[in-house]
């Protein structure tokens, strides 16, 4: 059986990892090489780097970022984060990324989705959506959140699945950094419209979000980040939870 | 000993590198290649594989004398063969992404979309899952059975010899997730990428 997977993320700026709460106040927590690591000896069913700032400053650094992790670490690596252009994402898998994921750019131009899943495969074409409820229905964000686009995220999800994308990345703006569980309904809406697996992203306070993600959004995998950076669960704590929740886990 | 890599201008195969050079520890030198006379004369060869089927035969096609010599060292001289994922796929007399494309033929049968049951499965198969040993294959010396591999595809072989299958995995049916012919060996998990045993079937390849 297909298990669930658990991806922990790793916000990266200047080669370090942050983690921002609602996309600012960013925290310190460490050396993303060893961070991966440490996740993948856990075991981390996969690991994701988002480099936060890359659309504006430093951007090399990511690349030296995955070049390390990639030598260190054998099970699948997710990035993403200012990827413009099919180049960047050559560059990143070149340097040992297995995913990369794609946000601004999937809005501003489909092509790019279209293109580089026929040159690298679907299989590693993961498009991240950032999606905030505006009182009526979610709408995409691009911009690392900063800019809506007025596009319905339920229309572009099934969009995205069309034009290539292996995965898509939901991030709900509205719970991320708050640690109150993800947005179900969010999830659940769009993973029911497409058939293309989904990760769920933002909010996770608890395992208990963890399960929900998975029970009651119905996502393949599911995403967090401060609760494990900060110590408060290890991977094999919200593994063991899962598996006894009856959720299948790589354990 | 020289184990290679072969570089054939499809897909990213750095994981593939990576995986490659830590399960040598530095005891057999892995090189990465498109030339054919490196691959000639290399001890094992590793045949990766992203993408579509179409593509990746495609892109082997492009290189002149590419088959040819795949075929000299895996049929005619015997030496011992990895593919991983669509590297596998080719192996089959026929595949049918975007359209039918003929393959290796060295295992005779044909490459399908997986049956997701009407939209019961998501596809692609992503994931972790658990192999069924079911041949006692030299890759899985050391590997418990039930073991978790990386997956990544909506595209399966189907061997008409069901001998070749040296595991299975259940996802929306049961898929055939590594192939022992002989020489020739195929995973359709990323070895590479399915961590500690995974390393252990790439270390039992470089050892066989």
């Amino acid at each position: 059986m297909l298990k669930k997977r658990i991806i922990p993320c790793l916000d990266v700026k200047n080669g370090r990892v942050v983690k921002g709460i609602n996309f600012v106040n960013l925290k310190d927590a460490g050396d993303p090489v060893e961070q991966a690591k440490i996740y993948s000896d856990g075991g981390a069913d996969e690991i994701c780097f988002l480099d936060i700032t890359a659309s504006n400053e430093n951007r090399d650094t990511i690349f030296d970022v995955v070049e390390k992790t990639s030598k260190k670490c054998f099970v699948p690596l997710t990035v993403g984060g200012g990827v413009r252009n099919v180049e960047d994402i050559n560059k990143l898998l070149n340097c040992g990324a297995d995913k990369v994921s794609i946000n601004t750019a999937a809005v501003q131009n489909t092509e790019i989705i279209i293109e580089s899943s026929k040159k690298f495969g679907s299989q590693c074409i993961v498009v991240a959506i950032d999606a905030k409820f505006n009182g009526k229905k979610w709408e995409v964000f691009t911009h690392g959140g900063r800019n809506k686009t007025g596009i319905d995220v339920l229309e572009f999800a099934k969009k995205m699945e069309e034009s290539g994308a292996g995965e898509l990345l939901v991030t709900s703006m509205d719970k991320d950094g708050t640690q109150i569980g993800y947005d179900i309904e969010l999830i659940s809406k769009i993973s029911s419209n497409i058939n293309i697996p989904l990760i769920a992203s933002g909010g996770v306070g608890n395992l208990d979000h963890l399960v929900d993600g998975i029970k009651l959004g119905n996502a393949s995998a599911v995403l967090a980040a401060s609760i494990f950076h900060y110590g408060k669960y290890s991977i094999r704590d919200a593994k063991e939870y899962l598996d006894s929740k009856g959720i299948p886990v790589r354990l | 000993m020289n184990v290679t890599i072969v570089d054939y201008k499809s897909g990213n195969i750095s994981s593939v590198i990576n995986s490659f050079r830590e399960a040598a520890k530095s005891k057999v030198n892995i090189e990465i290649t498109s030339d054919l006379n490196k691959i000639k004369s290399s001890d094992k060869i590793v045949l990766p594989g992203q993408g579509s089927f179409k593509n990746c035969f495609e892109a082997l096609n492009n290189i002149n004398g590419m088959i040819d010599t795949l075929n000299e060292f895996a049929v005619h001289k015997k030496k011992p063969l990895f593919g991983i994922c669509v590297g596998l796929q080719m192996f089959a007399d026929f595949g049918y992404e975007e359209t039918e494309t003929k393959g290796l033929s060295w295992i005779s049968g044909k490459v399908s979309k997986i049956d997701n049951q009407k939209g019961k499965f998501k596809l692609p198969h992503i994931g972790w899952n658990q192999i069924n040993i079911i041949k006692d294959s030299k890759i899985y010396k050391g590997v418990k059975n039930n073991s978790h591999m990386y997956f990544v595809h909506s595209y399966e072989i189907i061997p008409k010899n069901k001998n070749v299958i040296s595991s299975t995995t259940n996802y929306s049916s049961k898929i055939v997730s590594s192939i022992e012919k002989e020489n020739i060996f195929g995973t359709q998990f990323h070895p590479e990428k399915s961590d500690k045993d995974g390393l252990k079937i790439i270390e039992n390849f470089i050892n066989l």
